[in-house]
């Protein structure tokens, strides 16, 4: 699992039946350290997650373990929202001190 | 899932089922502001994407077999939906 | 999957099991405009390649879906070969000499 800050919604009416009525929103990959890696990631929302929040997401075929996506064909999906993570004993990140 | 924009097409001879009747589309994964995100990809269409178009693409073995129903598809790329807009967090 | 031209091959009599008869391709990669991307590797071949072709491949574990044995130790496969490449914006209308 990654840590990723929610950046945005992805719109698309157009699109594979089997997605269904996913909620995609748009992730942009944070390291240990809270600092944004260059990568950004479209995700299924599992948990209600919204713009701003930092999440957790599992790729790959874990991101079909959870009740929303299982079965589906999905290969992102946010499964926590952090409240916070620490890094040898200091906090990196803390849910109600972030703006 | 990532976005990428569609720049061309490919041409080739079906000689696998998974890409009977399926466009072969060239995407280039790009960020929301439009800037290349990595090298450009070769993914089966399923929903009638076009050059030019903004796109959803998986990019994962499994999904990739479910969506085209071939559970021994050779693939990995698919374009799973056109995007109509992405809304960014206001700075 | 992404494109590559065959720029040699490879004959091992002594392969892994489940690759007897997989013929094995040098591949260089190349981009949308047709350009080498990175450094050649060697690709398992189902499409009946030969030098210079330019083909299509998927590589990690599903390629191997289109090999004969499945679970076999290979990270690129050819699946295909390429007739035509489009990419209007840039130009490029790549067509396979005959």
């Amino acid at each position: 699992m990654l840590f990723a800050r929610v950046v945005g919604t992805v719109w698309s009416t157009q699109k594979d039946e089997k997605l269904g009525a996913f909620k995609f929103l748009l992730l942009k990959q944070l390291d240990q350290k809270n600092q944004p890696v260059n990568a950004y990631v479209v995700a299924v929302d599992a948990v209600g997650a919204g713009v701003g929040e930092v999440v957790l997401y599992a790729t790959g075929s874990s991101a079909r373990q959870t009740k929303q996506t299982e079965g589906k064909p999905v290969d992102a999906t946010i499964i926590a929202i952090v409240d916070s993570w620490d890094v040898d004993g200091e906090i990196v990140f803390r849910k109600d001190e972030a703006t | 899932m990532f976005l990428a924009r569609v720049i061309g097409h490919v041409v080739a001879p079906v000689n696998h089922r998974v890409f009977e009747g399926h466009k072969l589309l060239l995407v280039r994964p790009v960020d929301p502001q439009e800037k290349p995100a990595g090298a450009a990809v070769i993914a089966v269409d399923r929903v009638d994407a076009g050059v030019g178009d903004r796109v959803l693409v998986i990019h994962e073995g499994s999904s990739a077999r479910d969506l085209t129903g071939e559970p021994n598809g050779p693939l990995r790329a698919v374009i799973v939906g056109v995007v109509d807009d992405v809304e960014l967090e206001t700075p | 999957m992404f494109l590559g031209r065959v720029i040699g091959r490879v004959v091992c009599t002594r392969k892994a099991e489940g690759l007897e008869g997989v013929a094995l391709q040098i591949v260089q990669r190349l981009d949308e405009a047709m350009h080498d991307l990175g450094t050649p590797f060697v690709a398992c071949d189902t499409a009946q390649s030969g030098l210079g072709d330019v083909v299509f491949l998927e590589d990690g574990r599903e390629g191997c879906y289109a090999l004969p044995v499945f679970l076999v130790p290979v990270d690129a496969v050819i699946l295909g070969h390429v007739e035509e490449v489009t990419v209007p914006d840039r130009g490029i209308a790549w067509r396979e000499a005959r």
